[in-house]
């Protein structure tokens, strides 16, 4: 598949630096790492080929058995893959409290649930789905397939990385363990004041809300940047921009979104928290605060939020549009600049939550035309899938036809979104049924479908093995009802007057059949998941052989064995196509010079890919687990006492240094 | 075109859809029905792009290129005709947003041009019932009461809203849009019912354990039943006329309700509870959740956290021979 790149290749590919072909001189004019001689005695990978260089190499990039060992893995696809089943652990709990309200609310005046617990159930369904599934599923899926996907070894980080994950985890956990001691937040997943303020939300149930913020913006943040790293500095060579995978550039544009829109959240939910432990007024009106200020900061995170959910989807989209249709992308540059615009934009939209809250009406008409705006980029995206689909020969497998829902789907959802934008019509529907329709319209037609297309899509790659094409058809078509026959009719019982986050409601009111209809879909859309959790899990251990590349897709992940030696590549490839297996179907050109017995990678240059630098790639390590667990400690600890953050910087303190401390690699040494 | 399947069988509900006491779409008033026209036009332009977006991404997937295409080949005329179909569809779209911003824009105009009427409320939102102040420039013509707004038809009538606690929305949608009651702050808001009717509201912004029970009614009626309405509601409660009411009002005097709830004309005078000096008169009980019959009220005076789980209202100890006189007074306090 592979082979090692000679001087004919490079003169094919120009831009491609002169890493290690033999002769060490390098390129003219670059002064890099990679011109320096390498030691004598070290093992390179144009000095052993086939299965003994994956052997070595396996050894080299390889996690100890053991628990020590697998809890101090930095491989970005145990972290990625430990990452993206946590996320979908979370979808089951999120889904599972969404059943449980569609039962309260199947009959008028029903008294299954009451409102204390209700009203957490739905704290929890919106706080799980944003916070813990929504934000985390499109990063852990660029955990995983960022790095094989631009070419690499590891992720940029990845102890960081891995640091990210049990911080997520533990702020997971905490919050779940909460819910499950009866002290779940009910404050609503926005948990405004002055309702979740220390008046009216006496105890610690807001508490829990606002430090599961802190837990999950900590590790969304961290694990941002090592995704832009990785995309700008870790690319194959030859990888220049126009080459990226749109996959990877909706991540990058995800990742900055995410570091610009979360400190605004962590701002609210930390003047929160001192309101609430240490009596600061930051919301308090009878003492000079402002509660609109708290919606102004959530919702300057909350909007864009909605595109962090979206944008990794719309890679999810590209990537299987591409692969299904049998033709590449039609409209690349299209595509990556609408996703930069979408970028842009979405900080632009947030006071369409807030449009009912008596705003100068001056400046809530400009967020209506913001907010109408987006359907551009948004427009051009779908025109182009349509477009790539038009002109290729789409082939009807799993992934394709959870793609075709996710256009039925999430088009009608971005439709009645151009509804809320209006300031008149959204003083009518805002904060009805309507929403609670429009907006699982949007994120689960443009994020869940898309992710299920997704797992279907790399399943193999990840595990090996195909998952069941008959049962994913029924599963397709049970979500696809399911979905419909729940959320549909719910933009009618909005109309028809009924709020949300109601735990009942009167049967004079007439919206008992709606309500009957919208809670038989909720079990039918939940049996596909069990369908789902059993095609993932029967698949696993049963289903068929993959091979490297079961679909025939383009995009360099599909190189790597499935599922990946821990190494990714046993050399790495250079990049001559947007669509490198493709252009190069018989064999890959590669580069070689990199050590095998230590943990190397190429760095490159940002916007041409030339290779720069050989650099060393952190070894595992246990310190970002125990750093992980002093920062919930912390965390936890600080929503007791504020001496917390005093005393719990200690054990933080000693594990970083733990983490930092200098352990000379045979390369440092040089 | 089987995937239609789920949409077509749902059509058939919106048509049921549109009536109710509290609809949207079932609107009464000036305001509600512009923004219900322009719902429904709303409907009509999303509906079509939706529809034809589907149509064509229906025939790209039943469009097949040759079987051993390379799929990295393009065809440079291929690519023309699709960038030239894209360009028009996005300025198609493009002038569908601007239109419709426009049509937004213009409704914005009218729904919050607050003329003011000869009628000014103010409305408070509390955990969880509404407080409803009748404004006069005499202060002895000044009233409160509680989740009911009675309304003369064909005027226009301004509400001041404010919260005492946290945020509530006032929504009545059959006649016009919801905004907010935000702690600290004023917001205003103008209702009109084109005919006689009783409309009903409710809170639209979570506002904590019973949220679902925060409803109130608006009674729209002719002038001169309104002026009525009015005059009887300034006036003081009627004084018991039989023995069991006079007990009745001894009962109330001497237990703890008197320390929340306002009866004008007895010593009851809390003010952190609805006023119910008229509470007779009124449909509803309980913001909204029970009719008012001698029966609920008894109940809800028993076990108000059986009937409103985590209502502010306490449960007060009663001896059984003094609920019945207890409900009969309130009842009869019309």
């Amino acid at each position: 598949m592979t082979r090692a790149i000679t001087s004919h290749d490079l003169d094919a590919v120009p831009e491609v630096s002169r890493l290690a072909t033999g002769e060490r001189g390098g390129v003219p004019g670059i002064q890099s790492e990679a011109d320096a001689p390498p030691s004598p005695d070290e093992l390179r990978d144009d000095q052993v080929d086939g299965p003994e260089l994956t052997a070595r190499l396996a050894k080299t990039w390889g996690t100890d058995k053991g628990l020590i060992g697998t809890l101090s893995t930095v491989d970005h696809k145990i972290i990625g893959r430990r990452f993206i089943v946590t996320a979908i652990i979370f979808l089951f709990l999120g889904g599972l409290s969404a059943v449980a309200m569609r039962m309260q609310l199947a009959l008028p005046e029903n008294r299954l649930i009451g409102p204390d617990l209700y009203n957490q159930l739905f704290t929890m369904h919106g706080t799980t789905m944003m916070f813990l599934f929504g934000v985390p599923i499109g990063e852990a899926f660029a955990v995983y397939l960022v790095p094989l996907m631009v070419g690499t070894r590891n992720i940029a980080f990845p102890r960081l990385n891995a640091y990210s994950y049990y911080v997520y985890l533990f702020g997971g956990l905490m919050i779940w363990v909460a819910f499950m001691l009866n002290i779940g937040p009910d404050v609503g997943w926005f948990a405004y004041v002055p309702l979740s303020g220390p008046e009216f939300s006496p105890g610690k149930r807001a508490d829990f809300w606002a430090q599961m913020i802190t837990f999950t913006e900590v590790s969304g943040i961290a694990v941002a940047i090592s995704i832009i790293v990785t995309v700008f500095k870790l690319r194959a060579p030859g990888m220049t921009l126009d080459r990226i995978p749109l996959f990877v550039w909706a991540e990058l544009v995800n990742s900055f979104v995410i570091i610009f829109a979360l400190p605004a959240v962590v701002t609210a939910s930390a003047a929160l928290m001192m309101d609430r432990l240490v009596g600061t007024h930051f919301f308090n009106p009878a003492e000079g605060g402002d509660a609109l200020l708290y919606q102004h900061l959530f919702w300057f995170f909350g909007h864009p939020e909605v595109y962090i959910i979206f944008l990794p989807a719309t890679g999810w989209v590209s990537a299987i549009v591409v692969t299904f249709a049998r033709r590449q992308a039609f409209g690349y540059i299209a595509l990556v600049l609408s996703l930069i615009a979408t970028g842009f934009l979405s900080f632009g939209l947030w006071v369409h939550h807030m449009f009912t809250t008596g705003l100068p009406q001056l400046g809530a008409s400009f967020f209506t035309a913001s907010s109408m705006l987006i359907a551009i980029p948004n427009g051009i995206q779908i025109f182009c899938w349509i477009a790539t689909l038009w002109d290729g020969r789409p082939v009807f497998r799993t992934p394709l036809l959870f793609i075709i829902g996710f256009f039925f789907i999430f088009v009608a959802g971005g439709l009645s979104g151009i509804m809320l934008a209006s300031v008149p019509l959204d003083t009518q529907v805002h904060d009805t049924f309507f929403v609670v329709a429009h907006f699982h319209y949007v994120l689960i037609g443009g994020n869940v479908f898309p992710l299920i297309a997704a797992v279907y899509y790399w399943f193999p790659k990840f595990t090996g093995r195909m998952m069941s094409e008959r049962l994913g058809k029924w599963h397709f078509w049970l979500a696809f009802i399911g979905f419909n026959v729940t959320f549909f009719p719910m933009h009618i019982t909005g109309l028809m007057g009924m709020p949300r986050r109601v735990y009942t409601y009167l049967p004079e009111m007439g919206w008992a059949n709606l309500n009957l209809v919208s809670s038989i879909g909720a079990v039918l859309f939940f049996g596909s998941f069990v369908l789902f959790l059993y095609n993932i899990v029967s698949s696993a251990s049963r289903g068929p052989l993959a091979g490297a590349n079961p679909w025939d897709a383009g995009t360099l992940e599909w190189a790597a064995a499935s599922p990946p030696m821990p190494q990714n590549f046993d050399r790495i490839p250079v990049v001559t196509n947007r669509e490198p297996l493709w252009a190069n179907r018989d064999s890959l050109p590669v580069v070689a010079g990199l050590s095998v017995e230590n943990r190397e990678q190429i760095v490159s240059t940002i916007t041409h890919g030339r290779a720069d630098l050989r650099e060393s790639s952190p070894e595992p390590s246990i310190w970002p687990f125990v750093a992980a667990i002093a920062t919930a400690i912390l965390f936890v600890g600080s929503m007791f006492t504020p001496w917390a953050l005093v005393w719990g910087s200690i054990p933080l303190a000693v594990a970083l240094m733990g983490w930092f401390w200098p352990k000379p690699s045979t390369e440092d040494e040089r | 075109m089987r995937r239609v399947g789920p949409f077509a069988l749902f059509a058939a509900l919106p048509l049921g859809g549109c009536q109710g006491w509290q609809s949207a779409l079932d609107a009464h008033g000036p305001s509600a029905r512009s923004l219900a026209d322009m719902f429904w036009i709303f409907v009509a332009v999303l509906a079509t792009v939706w529809v034809l977006t589907m149509i064509t991404l229906l025939l790209a997937l039943r469009r097949r290129r040759p079987a051993d295409t390379d799929p990295l080949a393009t065809d440079p005329q291929t690519e023309r005709r699709m960038t030239i179909t894209i360009s028009v569809a996005i300025g198609l779209t493009l002038v569908t947003v601007v239109s419709l911003t426009g049509l937004s824009y213009a409704a914005q105009k009218v729904l919050f041009a607050h003329k003011g009427g000869a009628l000014t409320l103010l409305v408070t939102g509390q955990q969880w019932w509404w407080e409803v102040t009748y404004e006069d420039p005499q202060p002895n013509r000044v009233f409160t009461t509680a989740n009911e707004i009675h309304i003369p038809v064909g005027e226009p009538v301004l509400i001041k809203l404010e919260s005492s606690d946290v945020i509530h929305s006032f929504w009545v949608p059959s006649l016009t849009g919801k905004m907010d009651a935000i702690t600290g702050r004023q917001n205003l808001i103008q209702i009109q019912a084109d005919r006689p009717g009783v409309y009903r509201g409710q809170c639209a912004e979570y506002c904590g354990l019973q949220h679902a029970h925060m409803g109130l009614l608006v009674i729209a009626e002719s002038k001169e039943d309104f002026e009525r309405w009015r005059e009887h509601q300034i006036s003081s409660a009627i004084p018991p006329n039989d023995d069991e009411r006079q007990r009745g009002m001894e009962i109330l005097l001497s237990k703890p309700c008197v320390m929340c709830h306002q009866i004008r004309g007895t010593d009851a005078g809390g003010k952190v509870a609805p006023d119910l000096t008229h509470v007779g008169s009124r449909r509803y009980i309980g913001a909204g959740t029970l009719e008012t019959t001698r029966g609920n009220i008894a109940a809800w005076i028993v076990d108000p956290h059986g009937i409103k789980p985590g209502v502010n209202m306490p449960t007060i100890q009663l001896e059984p021979d003094e609920v019945q006189p207890l409900a009969t007074y309130l009842e009869g306090l019309k």
